[in-house]
């Protein structure tokens, strides 16, 4: 304990109170380091959304400010998913929108004129102070130890795990999400330590907050039961317990089936049985309990554990019944592949065609959580040394989400919270053991003798071994802070839409052809031109352009998805029917050969190529993008499926003839090009942007004369033809 | 083995109404396990023991929280029964009465073991079961509240509970 030191320096009885305010001062502070933090990005480029989901919260959120809250919740969005549209008021989290809604009108209300996009690009910072306050309350609950909560705030507060979601700009679900479920927990704790049904009911309140903010709640939803079944299983049953999982359960369940998304999944989907089973359970717990009152009986508890293994047998059998025979839906398709990492793979490509969907390679855990990372067992060590209930809590927590972790690089979100409280026990206890000797300079003397007295066994009074111990975790906190600015300036800052780069003069180089391509569909194209693109930028166009799209980042629909895939990866006679029958007007597509920008449409045409297969297996095979070698090429050796696909020629239009002759060259495959552009017969070129990042195509439209749209090319070609040959025959010819 | 026999049969029980907390059915099966293993008494005769007990040692103020809970049990399961054999057709509003009813019953229930515990916690009762982790509660303190506390968090968490019920009904 740090008690005698500081109390030695603040002189006895007013010392508590100094501490007091020294603790708030210092939680202050971390919020503000928490904050500050995240701003690099609008520093560096200005205050803008980021990414992709991002741009879809922030067009609701504008809708919801603009309309109001009834027409957001039955909002009907005609301009997404172009022939279907989406009901987006019952498909959506509404949490973050409503908070942010909320935060605009007050400020209005407090003759704060702020714009609601500055509202939406600062939520993610704002929030993660609250999260590091947030993390000191739940981290003081685990420890009487007053430096663990101070330190847990800090770690979550600058961790790069953490801000890898919650920069400025990423205005998305996990911005307000983990703050809340670290408060969800800490209430939880609160709940099971105090037995009262307000903590239990505050918990069910903020879980139902939870559920409308992010599809993570499914989380605690799973954490909390399992809690309390190894608390049951240890023989920890108590009335504590009873009142606050049962409270808990009541309340929190009714309050997630509030928002229209969730309905009544909570008692339809086996994601949320476990829940319901453990309720049933503790019921059965507590009246066993309750007549055992009256029966003093040593068999009991004998019986108790015979009769509770039997229910949880014949839930769980109930259950897969009633899974099997499809009363309750089966398990979502993320949640298998949470247990069988192959399975998205194999059954639904649109999963796991997502990146962050993929398993965390091991350098990632390093990367976000620093010296946290070999802390964290430590500390779950120290959890087994106290083990009670919330101990229990903590293990289990760490046990779930490090593998889920492991499973998915997003998930490394939920273990950053437990990593962060786990290492912030062991190094407090650390220095806690070594710093109550080694005081401040002065009263160093006094200070050694009183704890001379208190703990003999340890060899540790040396000023050697204290200023070592001391010194280097010193260091590692140094290092630490010095990773996580590293990390979050360099990895995490990033808008994505805007691109930076530098020049060989070492000058910064912004690249920004997103905008400017959306900016240019926004002025000229007609409001409801329909505009068709991969998925991933659907939320884009509809943020920035404003243009209606055919797909988006809200997945629901793998038919959709797949039909533009299919699109994409035919040939024109396939694609264009196509896409006259789905109204199409603009084809946009990202292309980052001049520039070597990696992220582009070629290199995620497998993924589209692999989700038309899933749906259309006769007209679309993978296997004919690949040379007979298995190559994914684009040069020369290209297969004729990959040639007289409309992404390829869409990619490569025009593209040869920004070089001199027959060197054309693709920077990011690192290829070179065959000699001549690829003719594109029923497309038009319409907009390429500065670095050809984005390129623009308009959809012709039937041929005034009823011939198909190659014969029309050919014919006005060949026109055309004559007449150049007679001023550069040469080359003509060579073209020929 | 015939102890089993009977727990699993309250288990199978157990699910079909999610509140099993009537006193008379659900006593006699289970006391029907010490009753193979302790005594020659018939499972009868040990439920009205238990009956009695109950009846003489509960103070007339728990006695109306448990006739209370008793109250939601049957409410809740006329509702369910209704459900399972009429259809569920305005399923909202089946969802919201009945998690009314066992939202209400388990608040109760949770008032019930917060008020009833320092009288209870005297008797042998919890003596006798605590006994391989009677260290814990120490350890933890007195966390028991003051009636009048329980009372309050009970009038909060019905509130709460009825709002989103209202809400829930359409």
């Amino acid at each position: 304990m740090a008690h005698p030191a500081l109390d030695v320096l603040l002189k006895g009885s007013s010392g508590r109170s100094t501490r007091g305010l020294l603790r708030i001062i210092i939680l202050c502070t971390i919020a503000a380091a928490a904050v500050s933090s995240r701003l690099f990005s609008v520093i560096r480029f200005e205050s803008i959304i980021h990414e992709f989901d991002p741009w879809f919260n922030f067009r609701a959120t504008k809708y919801l400010v603009q309309n109001g809250f009834y027409s957001f919740w039955d909002w009907f969005d005609d301009r997404t998913w172009h022939p279907l549209g989406r009901v987006t008021g019952g498909t959506l989290y509404p949490g973050l929108m409503v908070t942010s809604g909320v935060i605009y009108h007050v400020m209005r209300f407090l003759t704060f004129p702020v714009d609601i996009r500055n509202i939406c690009v600062l939520l993610a910072p704002a929030f993660s102070g609250l999260t590091a306050l947030a993390m000191y309350l739940l981290t003081s609950e685990m420890t009487t130890s007053p430096s663990a909560g101070l330190l847990a705030a800090a770690f979550m507060g600058i961790t790069p795990g953490y801000i890898s979601r919650s920069v400025a700009g990423s205005y998305d679900n996990e911005a307000i999400a983990i703050f809340l479920l670290v408060f969800t927990f800490f209430l939880w704790i609160k709940a099971v330590k105090n037995g009262s049904i307000m903590w239990g009911a505050l918990t069910a309140l903020f879980y139902g907050y939870m559920v409308s903010a992010w599809g993570g709640y499914v989380f605690i939803t799973n954490l909390i039961p399992l809690h309390i079944f190894v608390l049951l299983c240890m023989g920890r049953y108590s009335s504590r317990l009873y009142i606050s999982y049962t409270t808990w359960y009541a309340l929190g369940t009714l309050a997630s089936m509030q928002i229209p998304f969730v309905g009544f999944l909570p008692i339809r989907n086996s994601d949320h049985m476990s829940a319901l089973g453990v309720f049933g359970l503790i019921q059965l717990v507590a009246f066993a309990e309750f007549v055992r009152g009256f029966l003093p009986g040593k068999q009991f508890q004998r019986l108790l554990t015979s009769m509770v293994l039997i229910t949880f047998g014949l839930g769980f059998g109930m259950l897969v019944l009633l899974s099997v025979s499809g009363v309750i839906a089966p398990w979502s398709g993320r949640f298998y592949s949470l247990w069988d990492t192959a399975y998205a793979k194999v059954h639904i490509p649109i999963i796991a065609s997502v990146s962050e969907h993929q398993p965390t390679a091991w350098p990632a855990f390093f990367f976000d959580l620093n010296f946290l990372i070999w802390l964290f067992p430590a500390g779950v060590y120290l959890c087994f040394q106290k083990l009670k209930d919330e101990h229990v809590f903590v293990v289990i927590y760490a046990v779930l989400s490090s593998y889920f972790a492991g499973v998915m690089v997003r998930l490394m979100l939920t273990l950053t919270p437990i990593v962060c409280v786990a290492a912030a026990l062991a190094l407090s206890a650390i220095l806690d053991n070594f710093l109550v000797i080694s005081a401040p300079t002065p009263p160093a003397k006094t200070d050694t003798n009183k704890s001379d007295k208190v703990k003999k066994p340890i060899g540790i009074y040396s000023y050697f071994s204290k200023t070592f111990v001391t010194c280097s975790a010193v260091l590692y906190l140094l290092i630490f802070v010095a990773h996580c600015t590293w990390v979050t300036s360099n990895a995490y800052s990033s808008p994505s839409v805007v691109l930076a780069s530098k020049l060989p003069d070492g000058s910064q180089y912004i690249i920004d052809d997103y905008r400017e391509a959306y900016y240019w569909l926004r002025q000229n194209t007609p409001d409801n031109a329909k505009i068709m693109s991969w998925w991933d930028y659907g939320y884009q166009i509809g943020g920035m352009a404003d243009r209606p799209t055919l797909v988006d980042n809200n997945t629901w629909n793998n038919t959709h998805i797949a039909t533009v895939g299919k699109a994409m990866s035919s040939r024109e006679e396939v694609s264009y029917p196509i896409l006259r029958q789905h109204d199409v007007d603009y084809v946009l597509v990202v292309f980052g050969g001049l520039l070597g920008y990696s992220g582009d449409d070629l290199n995620k045409f497998l993924w589209m190529v692999r989700i038309a297969e899933g749906i259309w297996p006769d007209e679309v095979s993978e296997r004919e993008f690949f040379t007979a070698r298995g190559e994914y090429r684009v040069d020369d050796e290209a297969t004729p499926a990959m040639k007289n696909s409309l992404m390829y020629k869409m990619s490569y239009h025009n593209y040869q003839n920004l070089f001199p002759p027959g060197q054309a060259a693709d920077r990011v495959r690192g290829t070179k090009l065959p000699a001549d552009t690829p003719q594109l017969n029923t497309l038009d070129e319409a907009f390429t942007s500065e670095n050809w990042i984005i390129r623009i195509y308009k959809v012709k439209d039937l041929d005034n004369f009823g011939r198909d749209h190659s014969s029309a090319v050919a014919f006005d070609k060949g026109h055309k033809k004559k007449r150049a040959a007679k001023k550069k025959g040469p080359r003509v010819l060579r073209t020929e | 083995m015939p102890a089993k026999r009977h727990a699993a049969s309250t288990a199978s029980a157990a699910p079909a109404s999610p509140t099993p907390n009537t006193p008379t059915p659900l006593s006699k099966s289970l006391s029907s396990g010490p009753a193979t293993l302790k005594s020659n008494a018939s499972a009868v005769e040990i439920a009205q023991l238990v009956w009695e007990q109950y009846l003489s040692s509960t103070p007339q103020r728990t006695l109306l929280l448990d006739a209370f809970m008793a109250f939601l049990v049957l409410v809740g399961g006329l509702q369910f029964l209704y459900c399972a054999l009429a259809g569920n057709y305005p399923f909202n509003a089946f969802l919201s009465g009945f998690s009314a009813a066992v939202g209400q019953f388990v608040l109760t229930a949770s008032l019930r073991m917060q008020t009833s515990e320092p009288t209870g916690q005297s008797k042998p009762s919890s003596k006798g079961k605590n006994a391989r982790f009677a260290e814990e509660p120490e350890e933890q303190g007195a966390v028991t509240a003051s009636h009048e506390r329980a009372f309050a968090d009970y009038i909060f968490g019905s509130l709460i509970l009825h709002f989103f019920c209202v809400n829930f009904i359409n």
